[in-house]
């Protein structure tokens, strides 16, 4: 449990703990201490101090969110504010969300009454996503359960506290995960990003401020409370707290979610997920999830966390590390995220809309050994155009060009022997 | 073919639930396709009747999300996934013999009406790659063999 916090109590089966076993086995403790000793804005400090970073991928810290949220809530006057939960996980390659919700769902519940309390909203919505039914019935049972317990509803445990949550359950899409997106989902509104600013912490959900959080960010938050910003920090092998719940998969012998302290390596996860299956040699990886650049050998050992992935031209995102092994071809492997990226752009801001499509069609004729020497000019020139974040709504558009841009300066030489009509990593 | 009083006092139910009528669209959508197994032009217009909103406020959330099926389906939607993760689990050869043995081809359904075959994105299920979902509780399976994906699909023609 104290090496695990995040997902020790979960059961093998991933079948959830009623509310009276979830009590038994420790949890709903965090809560009363939250209501009756911390004010609101000692549980943002003590968050901050946690250095806790929001797990969604950006990793933004999660107690200046909050702190984001007040300041917004107090100028915005009397009425509802919410709070988000982002349950959509749907990035290639992540499947830890799935996990807390369906296995530890009073976890996430405890987790997200704290940060209500915190920012002072009124309301939580879970969204979750269409193919997590298992998730959003679990959901939805502890939801109850705690209703009837007392946690939620009025005048929670006496405190004077008021906040109900309830589950919105999606319909497929990955853009619903864009916070912004998110917000127009749950207003019943085409599901497209918006503007920033103005940022929901001041103007979300129906006009009105909001935090968004993802699952694990939020399952985090009641040991936080209970054990103490320090512990949570000392957790981690870096500056930044707690452990990570990363997910292993692709070409290893045994592809799992694996909770291991904040800036562990990719060796070490690589090794205990069995190593690269067959007995094959690594090719590849990316640390984050679809849309973060590919590393190699050379950064097994690099911290995975979101500062030091930074520094070496990737990023952590979702902690989703898929790896490719000696066999696998980068040109389908990249290829394989843009028929994603281009299926799921919501056709809002024309490079990603056009411009993906694009990209994908080039990628598969690169792939079928039918590409043009001009092609790769082409895939060049669309990495340049997404450019930095900022050229369109959202960032779907950069995070699809990601994996693409660094698969060009990687594999530079497989993208050209392709155009020979071979591969030469290929499933020869 | 008319909404189910039963379904219809769900998508009233929904939209006490949601804040309004608009943000339970979707819910009423959803409540339609469970009961009708896809939403229909006439259960459509229906079911923005009973909310009290525009067919064409609906539909521009029924054309959007890629779960909800503006056309019939089978009694079986098999939903495989195409993620990257899959892809390096094997998925394609599981997607070629699925395909084979149905004989159809993504978005497709079998003559008898049996099944429904559609891929998707990432299903979060990267440690049972390669995986797919099944049915109307959408349940995961995988690691999936060709062979395990033949058994499943049984008596299909």
């Amino acid at each position: 449990m104290s090496e695990t916090p995040l997902t020790g109590r979960a059961r093998a089966d991933r079948s959830p703990h009623s509310f009276a076993k979830w009590q038994r086995i420790g949890g709903y403790q965090a809560l009363p201490q939250a209501l009756s000793r911390h004010s609101p804005d000692a549980i943002v400090a003590m968050v901050e101090a946690a250095a806790l970073r929001g797990r969604g991928g950006a990793g933004f810290l999660t107690g200046t969110k909050w702190r984001l949220m007040r300041e917004g809530a107090a100028k915005a006057g009397a009425g509802a504010r919410y709070l988000c939960v982002n349950g959509d996980e749907t990035e290639p390659g992540s499947f830890k969300d799935r996990l807390l919700m369906e296995a530890l769902p009073h976890q996430l519940i405890e987790g997200a009454i704290i940060a209500a309390y915190a920012v002072g909203a009124t309301e939580v919505i879970a969204l979750v996503r269409d193919e997590y039914r298992a998730a959003a019935v679990a959901l939805t049972r502890a939801i109850a359960e705690a209703e009837a317990a007392g946690l939620l509803g009025r005048n929670i445990l006496g405190s004077g506290f008021d906040l109900t949550m309830r589950v919105h359950a999606s319909a497929g899409r990955y853009i619903v995960g864009e916070e912004t997106a998110l917000i127009a989902a749950i207003e019943g509104e085409r599901p497209v990003p918006r503007h920033r600013p103005p940022y929901p912490a001041v103007s979300g959900l129906w006009g009105r401020p909001t935090t968004v959080n993802n699952v694990e960010t939020l399952s985090a938050v009641p040991a936080i409370v209970e054990r103490g910003a320090d512990w949570f920090r000392g957790l981690s092998r870096t500056d930044e707290g707690g452990t990570k719940l990363y997910g292993v998969s692709g070409c290893v012998a045994r592809p799992q979610l694996i909770e291991a302290p904040m800036g562990t390596t990719a060796r070490e996860l690589i090794e205990r997920a069995g190593g690269i299956r067959d007995g094959r040699a690594l090719l590849a990886f990316q640390p984050g999830g679809g849309a973060t650049g590919f590393l190699e050998a050379a950064e097994l050992d690099v911290p995975m966390d979101f500062a030091h992935l930074k520094k070496v031209g990737s990023a952590l995102g979702t902690g989703a590390l898929i790896v490719l092994d000696d066999r696998t071809c980068p040109v389908a492997a990249i290829g394989r995220h843009a028929r994603f990226y281009a299926r799921e752009s919501c056709g809002l801001c024309t490079p990603c809309r056009d411009g993906l499509p694009w990209v994908s069609k080039l990628l598969d004729a690169l792939e079928g050994g039918q590409g043009r020497r001009e092609d790769i000019e082409l895939l060049h020139m669309h990495v340049d155009l997404a450019g930095p974040s900022g050229r369109s709504f959202c960032d779907l558009m950069a995070g699809a060009m990601t994996p693409l841009k660094s698969g060009l300066q990687r594999f530079g030489d497989v993208f050209a022997a392709h155009l020979d009509g071979h591969c030469p990593v290929g499933r020869a | 073919m008319t909404l189910s009083p039963a379904t219809k006092s769900a998508i009233v139910e929904a939209a006490a639930a949601h804040g309004g009528p608009k943000a339970a669209m979707l819910e009423a959508l959803k409540l339609v396709q469970q009961a009708e197994g896809y939403v229909s032009d006439a259960n459509l217009a229906e079911a923005a009747l009973t909310l009290g909103v525009t067919t064409a406020e609906i539909d521009s959330l029924a054309t959007f999300y890629s779960q909800i099926f503006r056309s019939p389906v089978g009694e079986t939607v098999i939903l495989l996934c195409d993620g990257l993760s899959c892809y390096l689990g094997g998925a394609d050869a599981v997607r070629d013999a699925v395909m084979q043995k149905l004989g159809i081809g993504f978005g497709e359904t079998t003559p008898d009406g049996k099944f429904t075959l559609i891929n998707i994105c990432c299903v979060g299920g990267c440690d049972r790659a390669p995986a797919a979902l099944v049915g109307p509780d959408r349940t995961l399976v995988g690691p999936l063999s060709a062979d395990d994906l033949t058994a499943l699909i049984g008596g299909a023609p």
